[in-house]
C-alpha cells in the first residue's frame, strides 16, 4: 500500500469499481484483434515498399481493379472455410475434411453443368450449385454424426472424409479434369456487383449472416458454452449433440460454397488439387484471428482478418519476389511469428530476453568482488 | 522417543507375524507443516509407519490426507518438520527421490499405459536389455514372477487395457512393489472396485504386509478400514487428531474423531426449520424405486414431496452424491425407475430431468457448473436458454430483468452481469449457479455441497434461500458434508453409507450424534446380517 508512489503502476491495472472493469474488458477484446490487424498492416506496408502501386485502385468498365481488390476476391474461399472452421473449433473440434468437401462440391457442380444439354444456362449453373451444396450438407451431417453421436475424436472423424472425399470427388469427375463453359457460374469468381467482386460479396454476406445468427440467437453462446466446459453444459441441459452436429453441417456448407468459387475461378475442377491444403489455411486464419484451438470463445471478425492476412501473405510472396521454392517456408515462418506475437507468454519471454543481456555483464563483477 | 514407539508397537493387535524390528518405524514424519499461500494445509502433523502393517490415514475432505501423502512422496516440499526414513533424515525434492528411498504410490486413477502389455507397464523405465533392445522374454518372466509372488493370475504379455480397472490397479500395485518398496501408499484404491475386487486387493495387501511392507491405506469406506488396517492416524483440518490402533477404536469414536466437533456444543444448535408435517400429505413430486448403478449406488428408494427439504447425510463416498446424480440423470442408472407426478420413465440424460422440472447443482462447481469464460449473465441464463433451444433466444428485456432480479435477490457481487464468471469468488459463483436453476422454475432442486468452500456470508445466504424456497413449495434435496447444516435445513433425513441408504427418518430433533450413531452403528449389525455383499 505504502509503495504505490514509488512503484510505477501498470497502465491496464483493473480498478475496484465497475466502470474500469468494463473498460478493461472492452479493451481486452479489441486487444485480441490488435496483433492480427498489426500483422496485416505490416504485410501491406511491406507490399507498398516493394511495389509502390500496390494500393492503386482503378475503375474499368465500372469494375474495381487493383491488388487490393484481388486480395479481397481471393480471400473469399479461405474466409468461407475459416468461418465454418471457427464454429467447429469453438466447440473444441476441428474439421480437416473441408478441402475434400470443396473438391466434391466443385466436382458435382461442374459435372452437372458439363453433362447438361444447356451447359451455359443460368438455370443449369443454379441447379448444379444447389446440388453441390446439398451433397455438402450430407457430408457435413456425416462428419457431425461421427463426432457427436459416435463420439470419434474430431481430428480422426474428419480425417476419414479428408481422405475419402478426394476419392469421392475423383469418382464424380471420373478422374478427369472437367471444364465448364457457363458464364453465370464463372461469374461467381470473376463477376462484380456494384463494382465489387461477387465472390467477396458472397463471402462477406455469409460472414455477416453468420455473425448475426450466432450473436442474435443463442447459438453463439451455446457453442461457446459447449466449447468451454462440455460437462457443465451437459448438466445445464445444453443439447451439445445437436449443437456440435450443427456446426459440422455448417462447416461443410461453407466448404462447399468455397469449392464452388474456386471451381468457378478456373472454370474447371481438378479433384486432386481443388482446395488442397485449404483446411490448413483456414485453421491458420482462425488461430491468427484469436480463436483458441482449445475451444470456447470465438471471434468471427478475427477470422475474417486472419483469412485476409493469409491471402495477403500469398500475394506478398509473389509481389516481393520470393523464389517459388522458398515460398512455403516463408509462409511458415511468418505464420509462426504471428502466432508467437499473439501469445502473451511468448511476448513476456521476449521481453525478458531483451532485459537479460545486461545481467551477464553485472554477474562477473559481483563475483569478482569477494574473490 | 524409541520407548514410546515400542509401547505402541506392542499393542494388542500387532501384525500376525510381527517381524523383530516391528518396533522401529520405517518412516517417521515429524511435525510436518505445509502452507499454500495463506492456507495452512498441514500444521505440525506427525505420522509413523511400521514395517508389516497397514496404516489407515483417516479424515474428511480437506483434512490434509493428500497433502501428507504428497509430502511423503516428494510432490510437495515441506515448510518445517522432518522426515526420517530407515533411521536417516531425508529431504525429498522430487518424487523420484522418494521412490528411490523405497516409497511407492498407487493413486486413485491408474497412471499406466493401457496400450502396453502388463509386463511392459510393470517394467516401464527399467526394462531388461539385451543387445541394445528390450529383452521381452526376460521382461515377461520377471513380471510374471512378481505377479505370482502376489498371488495374481495375470498374463504378463496381455494388453493392460484389456483388463478391468481392478486388475489394472493390481498391476499398478505390482509395479509399485517391484521396485523394492518399503512403503506402499494406496490412495483410494477401492473407490471404483466391487466387493470381489476389493477382496482380491486385500489379499494382495496382506501378502505384502506379511512381507514387511508398510502400507498406507486411504479409503472412505469404514468397513474396509476395519477389515484391513492395523493402525490409523486421524487428521482434521490439517492437524493431527490422534494415532490409534484400529482394534481399540470403535467406529463411532472414529467418526467423531474425524468430524470432530464437540458433540455437546452441537446438540445445542437450534434448528431454524422445524419439521413440518404437511410433507406427508399428497402425492410425491418425484419418486424413485430401486435406483442403482454398479459401483456407485445399491438399489435405493426415495420420495420427494412438495415444500420439503430432504437432507442426505453420510460421509464422502457413502453414495450421497451418486444418488443425487442418478436422480438428475447425470449418470444413467442400471436399474430402477423414476416416477414423476404423471409419468414414469428412466432418466437417460440431464435433459430428461430438466424437462421434468428437476434441477441439479453439482458438488464440483468448477468442472461441472461454471462456464468460466462466459459472463455472469450467460451463466445464469444457460439452463433456461438450453431448454428453449438456440433458435428461441431469451428476449433482451427478459434477460436484463431476470439477471438483475437474481443479482439483487442473491446479492451477487460484483453486481455486473457482464463480469466474466471465472473472476468471481467461489461463493458468488455458487449463487450464480443457484440462480441458473431458479430461473428455470424447478419443482425439484438438488443441491450437492452448495456451501462447500465458500465464505460464511454466502453460506448463510444460500441456507436462507433454501429454506425460503422450500416454504414456497419447492422440493429440495440438500447434501452437505457438514451434518449441522443438513440437520438445520432438512425436514427429512436420509442417511447413506457404503453406497446404500441405511436410514430414513423425520428430522424431529435428530442430533448430530444420532446421525453419527447411525452411520457408525450400522456397520456391525450389517456385517452380522450379511457378511459380505
Amino acid at each position: 500500500m505504502t509503495d504505490t508512489l514509488t512503484r510505477p503502476t501498470p497502465s491496464g491495472s483493473p480498478g475496484p469499481s465497475q466502470a474500469p472493469q468494463r473498460r478493461l474488458r472492452a479493451s481486452s477484446s479489441t486487444k485480441a484483434l490488435l496483433w492480427p490487424v498489426l500483422a496485416l498492416v505490416v504485410l501491406l506496408v511491406v507490399n507498398v515498399v516493394a511495389t509502390p502501386s500496390f494500393f492503386d485502385l482503378r475503375i474499368q468498365d465500372g469494375h474495381l481493379f487493383g491488388p487490393l481488390v484481388d486480395i479481397a476476391r481471393n480471400s473469399a474461399p479461405v474466409m468461407l472455410v475459416a468461418l465454418g472452421m471457427t464454429l467447429v473449433i469453438a466447440t473444441r473440434g476441428i474439421d480437416l475434411s473441408v478441402g475434400a468437401i470443396a473438391a466434391i462440391a466443385g466436382a458435382v457442380a461442374c459435372v452437372h453443368m458439363a453433362g447438361s444439354s444447356a451447359e451455359g444456362a443460368f438455370a443449369t449453373a443454379a441447379v448444379g450449385c444447389f446440388t453441390a451444396l446439398a451433397v455438402c450438407l450430407v457430408l457435413g451431417l456425416w462428419n457431425g454424426f461421427l463426432v457427436s453421436v459416435v463420439g470419434i475424436q474430431p481430428i480422426i472423424a474428419t480425417l476419414v472424409l479428408m481422405v475419402a472425399g478426394r476419392g469421392l470427388a475423383q469418382l464424380v469427375t471420373d478422374g478427369q479434369i472437367t471444364t465448364v463453359n457457363n458464364d453465370s457460374f464463372s461469374n461467381l469468381a470473376s463477376g462484380f456487383v456494384l463494382a465489387v467482386p461477387l465472390a467477396t460479396v458472397v463471402a462477406v454476406a455469409v460472414v455477416a449472416l453468420t455473425a448475426l445468427v450466432t450473436r442474435r440467437t443463442a447459438l453463439g453462446m451455446l457453442v461457446e458454452s459447449v466449447g468451454i466446459n462440455p460437462e457443465a453444459s451437459r448438466l445445464a441441459g445444453v443439447r451439445s449433440r445437436t449443437i456440435i452436429w450443427t456446426v459440422y453441417v455448417f462447416s461443410g456448407l461453407c466448404a462447399g460454397l468455397a469449392g464452388l468459387i474456386i471451381a468457378a475461378n478456373t472454370r474447371s475442377v481438378n479433384a486432386n488439387s481443388l482446395g488442397l491444403f485449404i483446411e490448413l489455411d483456414a485453421i491458420l486464419a482462425v488461430v491468427i484471428g484469436g480463436t483458441s484451438l482449445a475451444g470456447g470463445r470465438f471471434s468471427i471478425l478475427g477470422t475474417v482478418i486472419g483469412a485476409v492476412f493469409i491471402t495477403t501473405l500469398a500475394r506478398t510472396i509473389t509481389n516481393v519476389g520470393i523464389p517459388s521454392e522458398a515460398n512455403y517456408l516463408f509462409k511458415a515462418l511468418v505464420v509462426v511469428a504471428v502466432c508467437l506475437l499473439q501469445s502473451p507468454r511468448a511476448r513476456a519471454a521476449l521481453r525478458v530476453r531483451r532485459v537479460r543481456p545486461a545481467a551477464p555483464s553485472s554477474a562477473p563483477t559481483a563475483k569478482a568482488g569477494p574473490a | 522417543m524409541t520407548t514410546m514407539d515400542t509401547d505402541q508397537a506392542a499393542a494388542p493387535r500387532p501384525a500376525p507375524d510381527a517381524t523383530p524390528d516391528a518396533g522401529v518405524p520405517v518412516v517417521e514424519m515429524q511435525d510436518i507443516s505445509i502452507t499454500f499461500g495463506a492456507v495452512r494445509a498441514l500444521d505440525q502433523v506427525s505420522l509413523r509407519l511400521f514395517p508389516g502393517e497397514v496404516h489407515a490415514l483417516m479424515g474428511e475432505n480437506g483434512a490434509g490426507k493428500s497433502t501428507m501423502i504428497k509430502a511423503l512422496t516428494g510432490v510437495y516440499t515441506i515448510d518445517s518438520g522432518r522426515i526420517v526414513v530407515g533411521g536417516e533424515q531425508v529431504e525429498f525434492g522430487t518424487p523420484a527421490a522418494s521412490q528411490a528411498a523405497g516409497i511407492s504410490t498407487v493413486y486413485q486413477e491408474v497412471n499406466l499405459v493401457t496400450n502396453l502389455t502388463v509386463a511392459e507397464n510393470m517394467m516401464l523405465g527399467r526394462e531388461p536389455r539385451r543387445l541394445g533392445g528390450i529383452n521381452t522374454r526376460a521382461m515377461n518372466r520377471k513380471a510374471g514372477e512378481t505377479l505370482q509372488r502376489l498371488g495374481l493370475d495375470i498374463d504378463p504379455a496381455s494388453l493392460l487395457g484389456d483388463h478391468p480397472i481392478a486388475i489394472q490397479q493390481l498391476v499398478a500395485i505390482a509395479r509399485a512393489v517391484d521396485v523394492e518398496a518399503r512403503v506402499l501408499i494406496l490412495d483410494e484404491p477401492t473407490s471404483s472396485l466391487d466387493a470381489d475386487e476389493v477382496a482380491k486387493l486385500f489379499e494382495v495387501m496382506r501378502t505384502l504386509r506379511d512381507d514387511g511392507v508398510a502400507i498406507v491405506f486411504v479409503s472412505h469406506f469404514l468397513d474396509q478400514i476395519y477389515e484391513i488396517s492395523d493402525r490409523m492416524t486421524i487428521l482434521r483440518n490439517g492437524r493431527l487428531v490422534e494415532e490409534r490402533m484400529v482394534s481399540e477404536t470403535s467406529q463411532l469414536e472414529l467418526v467423531k474423531l474425524m468430524i470432530g466437533r464437540e458433540l455437546e456444543a452441537l446438540e445445542q444448535i437450534d434448528r431454524e426449520v422445524a419439521a413440518t408435517d404437511s410433507a406427508d400429505t399428497g402425492a410425491p413430486v418425484m419418486k424413485v424405486l430401486g435406483l442403482s448403478r454398479k459401483g456407485s449406488l445399491e438399489a435405493t428408494d426415495l420420495e420427494l414431496h412438495e415444500g420439503e427439504v430432504v437432507g442426505l447425510a453420510g460421509l464422502l463416498g457413502s453414495g450421497r452424491t451418486e444418488l443425487a446424480r442418478l436422480l438428475f440423470g447425470a449418470d444413467t442408472a442400471d436399474t430402477g425407475e423414476v416416477q414423476f407426478r404423471s409419468e414414469r420413465r428412466r432418466l437417460r440424460s440431464p435433459r430428461h430431468a430438466i424437462d421434468r422440472k428437476v434441477a441439479f447443482s453439482s458438488e464440483d462447481r468448477k468442472a461441472e457448473g461454471v462456464i468460466g469464460d462466459l459472463t455472469v449473465a450467460d451463466n445464469m441464463l444457460l439452463a433456461l436458454q438450453a431448454s428453449r433451444g438456440w433458435l428461441r433466444p431469451i428476449p433482451q428485456s427478459t434477460r436484463t430483468s431476470l439477471v438483475q432480479e437474481y443479482i439483487e435477490k442473491l446479492d451477487i457481487r460484483p453486481a455486473d452481469p457482464q463480469a466474466l464468471m471465472r473472476n468471481l469468488s467461489g461463493g458468488n459463483q455458487q449463487k450464480v449457479l443457484l440462480a441458473r436453476w431458479l430461473i428455470t422454475r424447478p419443482e425439484v432442486l438438488i443441491l450437492d455441497e452448495p456451501t462447500r468452500g465458500i465464505d460464511i456470508g454466502a453460506k448463510a445466504q444460500i441456507q436462507a434461500t433454501v429454506a425460503e424456497l422450500a416454504r414456497q413449495g419447492l422440493s429440495v434435496v440438500f447434501i452437505s458434508a457438514e451434518l449441522e447444516e443438513v440437520l438445520r435445513l432438512s425436514d427429512r433425513l436420509v442417511v447413506m453409507r457404503d453406497r446404500r441408504k441405511i436410514a430414513e427418518r423425520r428430522n424431529d430433533g435428530v442430533s448430530v450424534s444420532d446421525v453419527l450413531e447411525i452411520i457408525a452403528g450400522e456397520a456391525r449389525q450389517d456385517q452380522e446380517a450379511h457378511p459380505r455383499d
